[in-house]
């Protein structure tokens, strides 16, 4: 393998990771701020053991998510000098402005959260968690609307040979940004609320302590999950139709579309070898004119095939990559502007597949717990906790389509407009040795993988230890005799 | 503007020495000063609200060479490609290690945290140190910015002295900090630690500097390197006298005194080509366009007060000195 794909199975597998992890923190934050202002409105101390529970739970897993994440900030200039240097002036912003206003904010107030608890007055200590849970959402913002600008680049202009900024707001209101956060949040919510009715539905199959806790959780997670999944449906017809008109190869690769059709018919799945161009031998169930639909809100719209869509690429793009020996193998050769076609077809169907099972799973977990009923059988506990990885698995198909669909670019050329501005992948990467690449991403994935079970192991045995793990008993008795300051000294919490 | 960037640049970094220093030195010493379980917890209570802001300077530091000098980031980071690898698996070992050692009551399990914690503080504290030197001193580059020769071309005699230079300087601002931050027969240990190994920690820090002038040296840089020096016998004079907080103060200046007599003698350049000073990547050709500056600028302009005056709150929340009886018992799953 060349450096060019060690780079990008690096960066696929870092930010993959990465993003397991940021949708449950974003997700969660928003919702235990939400336990604990209820705790603090009403004293219920059943919102306080839901604030302490899941709380425990998002620390774990936000731990995860911020020293993952330091990897991110470093890796374009390690690994993808040549685009660094190319879109550095537009890119360095955002993800500067998101360290400087977002990133602090979390990990300060984190740490005041975590370990303010009776020592910052009750609203102050509320007010943290507040801050923590807004500012990871600014911090999606920031990194999506630098992700988005790769997607379609807005706002600058072909300065020798590299991009320059003419239009911070044009970059930070990209219509690109302004669907891909929403539906990257309602994401999150997705994933949070999965979260806690799966795990709340569990313990409520066990028979845990704290009933009035668990049921309290699946009826919050299962609001969370409506409003979720149904933001979800409309924010991705929003990205459909902007991805129709701004990355009309990824639509085509999104359903292995070989030959333009008009009306356009979507590909429910498909039987046989989708990664061919030419669609031989593809045998695929279709909803006739839905495409159209989906593109372009009627039933009629002439939607674009791969195979009429390469020439427009190449007349516009080139033909051949340049000849470069930076360029290694790829020097001189003709471009594929064609996506991997397996892998954006079956990423976009199991992005939705996905999706549709937590709504299914979600839906069945509600009528079987209607009315205060829980089934006894096992098949329910494997049910509530495997429908918990559902919403995972679609936000990372999700990504891996949205990433891969974009190939062989890495800042797709914006169609309309600002000229010159896009950067093939082959050109991107640092100049690098294959060894130095390959050294760094064997080291990152067997530190991921360990860590990964590490956090699987934590998060399983605070679940199942319930509210008893985070919450000692009911107040101590103060019959006790005191033995005179000892109680007033000792933190609250401390690691 | 661009020169402007570069102050705000050094300035990121001085405050993540400053700030990350002590939890880095926190962390190595963690063995030395905390013999008992009770005693490693208080330890890493002084540190445990506060680490990760902390390290977000780090981030902030990179994320604005990233925005203000894209070519400096791209040639540092793909230039000093597996020191850098290095240490981001240090930070990530220590931060998990952090988070997740109390999480299980298991004395197994924390001696597994405690050896992270320490490897990732020595490693990190060394990788700063090497990353900033190899800025400072060069590294081998093209005209384009690529580095030519060995993947460990940043590995040299004056970087690995600036790789124990910081980590010297980490032990004894943790030590410092220790003192500062705990009571009873930690604190008293501490101080003595400080004390007994300052002379032999910071040499390699005042060494680093003394090469540093000789090579690219103005006058102004010198009067910063004698700033050091004489902020660290303040350091030391003041922390024989018990006044632990005057003695952080100072050390407060030795770094503050580094990071501007490196910055200044790398000025005007952002990365040295050891190959031909004309392939040295400049303040002035390294630098964004004046809009994206002055956009950065305005952010900076606004986030920063706020950080300042956020993260100056966390500090005075939990100011109260840290014992062994204030250690809560241990009550996980």
């Amino acid at each position: 393998m060349d450096v060019l794909d060690l780079a990008r199975w690096q960066f696929g597998i870092t930010t993959v990771y990465h993003f397991l992890m940021v949708p449950l923190t974003i997700g969660l934050s928003l919702l235990v701020a939400g336990m604990q202002t209820a705790w603090v409105r009403t004293g219920d101390r059943k919102y306080l053991a839901m604030t302490k529970f899941w709380g425990k739970l998002l620390l774990i897993n936000f731990a995860m998510g911020v020293v993952t994440g330091i990897v991110q900030e470093f890796q374009f200039g390690m690994t993808w000098s040549a685009y660094s240097r190319f879109v550095g002036d537009v890119f360095g912003a955002p993800l500067a402005m998101e360290g400087l206003v977002a990133f602090f904010v979390e990990s300060t107030f984190l740490g005041l959260w975590i370990f303010g608890w009776d020592r910052l007055p009750k609203k102050v200590h509320l007010a943290c968690v507040w801050a923590f849970s807004l500012a990871t959402i600014a911090s999606a913002y920031f990194i999506l609307a630098a992700n988005s600008w790769m997607q379609h680049p807005v706002g600058v202009e072909l300065v020798d040979g590299r991009a320059r900024l003419t239009s911070i707001w044009a970059v930070l209101g990209n219509n690109t940004v302004l669907a891909a956060f929403p539906h990257t949040i309602f994401g999150a919510f997705a994933v949070a609320g999965t979260f806690l009715v799966g795990v709340a539905a569990w313990h409520l199959w066990r028979r845990s302590d704290d009933g009035p806790v668990w049921r309290a959780s699946v009826k919050f997670g299962t609001w969370v999950g409506v409003v979720a999944f149904t933001g979800l449906a409309i924010t991705g017809d929003v990205q459909g139709k902007l991805m129709f008109e701004q990355q009309p190869m990824k639509m085509a690769a999104a359903e292995a579309l070989c030959h333009t059709e008009s009306p356009a018919s979507f590909s429910v799945f498909a039987l046989g070898d989708v990664s061919r161009p030419d669609c031989e031998n593809v045998k695929s169930v279709t909803v006739p004119a839905l495409l159209s639909f989906l593109a372009h809100n009627d039933f009629t719209t002439e939607v674009k095939g791969i195979e009429d869509l390469v020439p427009m690429y190449q007349e516009k793009y080139g033909a051949n990559y340049p000849v470069d020996p930076k360029l290694g193998e790829l020097s001189g050769k003709p471009i594929d502007y064609v996506p991997n076609l397996p892998v954006t077809y079956w990423g976009f169907r199991l992005m939705i597949g996905f999706g549709a099972i937590a709504v299914g799973a979600g839906l069945l977990m509600l009528w079987l717990t209607r009315g205060g009923r829980v089934p006894r059988g096992r098949w329910f506990a494997w049910l509530a906790l495997g429908s918990i990885a559902t919403p995972f698995l679609a936000n990372s198909f999700g990504w891996i389509f949205t990433e891969m669909g974009r190939q062989p670019f890495v800042v797709v050329p914006n169609p309309s407009g600002v000229d010159g501005v896009w950067m093939f992948t082959a050109r991107a990467v640092s100049s690098s040795t294959p060894g130095e690449v390959l050294t760094s991403l064997i080291a990152l994935t067997l530190v991921y993988g360990v860590l990964a079970c590490v956090e699987v192991f934590l998060i399983r045995r605070y679940v199942r230890a319930g509210v008893a793990g985070v919450l000692p008993g009911p107040e101590p008795d103060d019959d006790k005799p005191d033995d005179g300051t000892k109680s007033d000294d000792v933190l609250t919490f401390a690691y | 503007m661009e020169t402007f960037w570069f102050c705000v640049i050094a300035l990121l970094w001085l405050g993540y020495l400053f700030l990350e220093g002590f939890d880095f030195g926190v962390g190595m010493l963690l063995p030395v000063l905390g013999r008992s379980e009770t005693e490693r917890r208080v330890l890493i209570n002084t540190i445990g609200p506060v680490w990760d802001g902390n390290e977000v300077w780090l981030l902030v530091a990179v994320g604005a060479t990233f925005a203000a000098f894209p070519a400096w980031y791209a040639a540092l980071l793909s230039s000093v490609y597996l020191p850098v690898t290095l240490f981001l698996l240090a930070l990530i070992g220590r931060g998990v290690a952090f988070e997740y050692r109390g999480k299980v009551n298991s004395a197994r399990w924390r001696r597994v945290w405690d050896v992270v914690i320490v490897a990732g503080s020595w490693t990190a504290a060394l990788g700063v140190g090497l990353l900033l030197s190899a800025t400072v001193f060069g590294m081998p580059l093209d005209a384009a910015g690529d580095r030519v020769g060995s993947p460990f071309a940043a590995i040299r005699l004056e970087t690995l002295l600036g790789a124990v230079a910081v980590a010297g300087y980490a032990l004894v601002h943790g030590a410092v900090f220790l003192s500062l931050k705990t009571e009873g027969e930690v604190r008293e240990r501490a101080r003595a630690l400080a004390l007994k190994i300052a002379p032999f920690a910071l040499l390699p820090l005042l060494v680093l500097l003394l090469i540093v002038q000789l090579r690219f040296g103005s006058v102004w840089t010198w009067g910063a390197s004698i700033v050091v020096a004489m902020a660290a016998l303040g350091a030391y004079g003041r922390l024989l006298l018990r006044r632990e907080g005057q003695a952080f103060a100072l050390m407060g200046v030795v770094v503050a005194a580094t990071v501007a007599a490196l910055f200044g003698a790398l000025y005007p350049d952002v990365l040295p080509s050891t190959l031909d000073p004309a392939w040295s990547l400049t303040v002035a050709g390294a630098a964004s366009s004046p809009y994206t500056l002055t956009v950065i600028t305005w952010v900076a302009a606004f986030g920063t007060p706020a950080v300042l005056v956020y993260q100056g709150w966390t500090y005075w929340v939990f100011r109260k000195r840290i014992g062994v009886k204030h250690i809560p018992e241990v009550h996980v799953p």
